[in-house]
């Protein structure tokens, strides 16, 4: 056990675990932030996602190790923005949510791309969410919906 | 017992790993996969684990005499967007896994790593590039050609650290990168390949080939390489398929989950021909 500082949604937060203790555990265990999912455990599916240091990461590949004296932010975190609200907009009117287990990974994956690309191309988009599967959607209203986010949220990013 | 350190900072890294029990876990990209087990358990490691993502002095790229030195922490994604950084290269990493993986990877896992599927050492064997290792007592900077010896075997000794990555200056009239994997994106490639000539005037001045996942360790060879310089275009075009037989017997795949050896074969000999024919 050791004890980690890093900031969490805003805070500055210690936590005694592990240091080989999967990220995503921690989340979900220590800190009962579950909107982070678990799909493959293996950085292929993109439901884990987080904002490390500003962008997407998979945190069931992040030991609580690495995250010493960094920032993150979870879709909990993230859920208190307007940025949150501009893209959660754009999904409901898409019709992007299906069964919902890949949206928080997508949402977050959507503001990663945005935060450092504010006018993707369709191209762009789909290489932004490259690393989030959605066995739902077919990804045509999740791509339809980031394009929507960008032109609804002109100057939010 | 194993034992966990998050690395103060590098002088701190240099004197854990003097101790010569420490891994060293980077972006933990392939080491969180390869030891995992069960959710919500900490992930086991046969070695006491060295933390080092938080080194920030070890996250730079800069133009030196005659190289640009990445250092080792450097991401993926950073490289990526990194203008300084050659286009063969930032070619292999826009197609290599994803956004969030390119965030925690770097070139010095992927060597540490030294798996024959690796995508960006088919790119450091293409460009000649250099490591520096480091411990507490030495530095020496050696070729990557010399560093990976085999699937999941180095030179790098217990108590060094790669530290940077520098790849010698060099220009070329084209270079490509490609790979053919399962998709798009986070595919583990079946087959990669890069290629890199230089002409001067209509003679062949420089031309290399790299492949990957087609032999234990990324497949480039002088030899034939030489054999193709000071030729014409016309000429070397003409010579395509004498070319592609003497890469044939060096092209040594295995099949395992991802593919079979014939169907790497036959796709990495295409890619030299199709290179060369494409020039």
């Amino acid at each position: 056990m050791a004890e980690v500082t890093f900031t969490l949604n805003g805070e500055r937060t210690t936590v005694d675990a592990p240091l080989n203790m999967r990220f995503l555990d921690v989340l979900r265990v220590k800190k009962n932030l579950t909107g982070q999912k678990e799909g493959c455990g293996e950085g292929e599916c993109g439901a884990c996602a987080i904002l490390l240091d500003g962008h997407i990461v998979n945190s069931c590949l992040l030991p609580l190790g690495s995250v010493s004296g960094r920032d993150v932010v979870t879709i909990e975190g993230f859920k208190q923005t307007e940025r949150f609200r501009t893209i959660q907009e754009a999904f409901v009117h898409e019709g992007a949510v299906q069964c919902g287990i890949c949206t928080p990974g997508m949402v977050i994956a959507a503001e990663s791309l945005l935060r450092h690309n504010p006018r993707p191309t369709d191209e762009e988009i789909r290489i932004g969410l490259s690393g989030n599967l959605c066995r739902c959607t077919g990804y045509n209203m999740i791509v339809a919906a980031v394009k929507r986010a960008t032109k609804r949220g002109e100057g939010l990013w | 017992m194993v034992t966990h350190h998050i690395a103060k900072d590098y002088q701190d890294a240099l004197e854990k790993l003097s101790e010569g029990t420490y891994r060293i876990l980077a972006g933990g990209t392939d080491l969180m996969v390869r030891n995992r087990r069960l959710s919500e358990t900490p992930v086991p490691f046969a070695s006491d684990v060295l933390y080092i993502h938080n080194l920030d002095e070890l996250r730079y790229v800069s133009e030196e005499k005659g190289h640009l030195a990445i250092g080792a922490l450097t991401s993926y994604e950073d490289l990526l967007h990194d203008e300084r950084v050659p286009t063969v290269l930032r070619d292999c990493l826009r197609i290599l896994a994803s956004p969030a993986i390119r965030k925690m990877g770097t070139l010095a896992g992927n060597i540490g790593n030294a798996s024959p599927a690796g995508d960006s050492l088919v790119v450091l064997r293409l460009l000649d590039a250099q490591c520096v290792l480091e411990s507490k007592d030495s530095t020496r900077t050696i070729p990557y050609k010399e560093v990976v010896t085999g699937p999941g075997k180095t030179v790098i000794g217990k108590r060094e650290i790669i530290k940077e990555i520098r790849l010698p200056e060099a220009s070329f009239d084209k270079t490509v990168f490609w790979k053919v994997g399962g998709r798009k994106a986070d595919a583990i490639s079946k087959v990669a390949f890069g290629g890199a000539v230089k002409f001067s005037d209509e003679n062949v001045a420089d031309f290399r080939l790299s492949l990957g996942a087609v032999a234990p360790k990324t497949l480039r060879d002088e030899d034939v390489e030489r054999g193709v310089k000071g030729k014409t275009k016309t000429e070397m075009k003409d010579s395509a398929e004498e070319i592609v037989a003497a890469y044939a017997p060096l092209v040594r795949p295995i099949s395992d989950q991802r593919s079979n050896a014939a169907y790497r074969k036959e796709v990495a000999l295409n890619m030299i021909r199709q290179f060369i024919t494409s020039l």
